[in-house]
């Protein structure tokens, strides 16, 4: 049986080999997108804890602001 | 006009929505190989090689999908001024490129034991490796202009003209003859394809547009972040 899914009658090696590349072509993606995503959200905090109090302030009161940095801290993924 | 797409409404939507696409995705993505890898049938003719088509047609339909939707974007883009749409158009790009490329790998995977060779400039596949090299163009101009406005305009045009070659891709097996067989799958006709194989095939292609809409609001909130770091430096 497992022989059988394996080699699958002499196609193993074309089929394994197209699902193998669809799916590392999908990790690779996803680990640029998340490693330029969590980038941009250090870069974010960063910047934002460089501001003074009134401008913190000022950024927390605008609903963007407020969801981007409510994002930083919750996101996993 | 569009004054309902607001950026905080959509940010706090489209950051709380990938960990749940996510979940959704690995489940569907797990039944989706069981059945596309052990549980469907062989084909008759072309042995267990068939099953290449589970990744391989998923792929190319969502590469043509994703790049109609950012023509129509770009269009709206370029007409309503709305930088939305724009965000939007640039973040589908990176998984539109992706599936493109692998519905040319897995397709020319598939070719060598179904047609004994690795590529041959039938017009399908040609039509794809220019959706390709539209795609490639589409990011690159992001990439390497500065100004951003020039930047949108240009990738607005690029993806405005890819547009012809869409139908040029769907209907590319009626209009000449190609190795490529024509639809199986058909909307508004009885497709031709057995139940068997359907179902790992509509399996498959939801984990894949799973995939594209999780890639998208990665993609889509680090656009925004971006945007929201330029605005920090003016407060």
């Amino acid at each position: 049986m497992m022989q059988e899914i394996l080699l699958m009658e002499g196609y193993g090696s074309y089929v394994w080999s197209a699902f193998g590349f669809t799916l590392i072509s999908f990790f690779i993606l996803f680990r640029i997108i998340k490693i330029q995503y969590v980038k941009e959200q250090n870069r974010f905090n960063a910047k934002f804890q460089r501001l003074s109090y009134n401008q913190k302030e000022l950024a927390k009161n605008q609903k963007i602001y407020r969801e981007v940095l409510s994002d930083i801290s919750a996101s996993k993924i | 006009m569009f004054s309902f797409i607001n950026n905080s409404k959509i940010f706090s939507i489209t950051s709380k929505a990938p960990k749940y696409v996510f979940f959704i995705f690995v489940i569907v993505l797990c039944i989706g190989l069981i059945e596309a890898l052990v549980l469907s049938p062989k084909d008759y003719i072309q042995s267990h090689s068939v099953r290449i088509m589970y990744v391989h047609v998923p792929s190319a339909w969502i590469a043509v999908g994703i790049f109609l939707f950012i023509g129509i974007l770009s269009f709206g883009s370029l007409i309503f001024k709305n930088k939305n749409f724009s965000i939007i158009s640039k973040s589908l790009a990176p998984s539109g490129l992706i599936f493109n490329i692998t519905a040319l790998v897995t397709g020319s995977i598939w070719g060598k034991p179904t047609w004994g060779t690795w590529w041959a400039w039938d017009s399908r596949i040609t039509s794809m490796l220019i959706l390709c090299l539209f795609y490639f163009m589409y990011i690159l101009a992001w990439r390497i202009i500065e100004d951003k406005t020039r930047a949108d305009q240009i990738t607005s045009i690029i993806a405005i003209f890819g547009l012809i070659n869409i139908p040029i891709i769907k209907f590319s097996v009626d209009w000449w003859s190609t190795l490529h067989q024509p639809s199986s799958i058909k909307l508004m006709e009885n497709s031709t394809i057995h139940p068997s194989m359907l179902l790992p095939l509509t399996l498959m292609t939801a984990a894949f547009a799973l995939f594209s809409i999780l890639i998208f609001l990665m993609k889509y909130n680090t656009e925004l972040i971006k945007i929201k770091n330029k605005g920090l430096d003016r407060l």
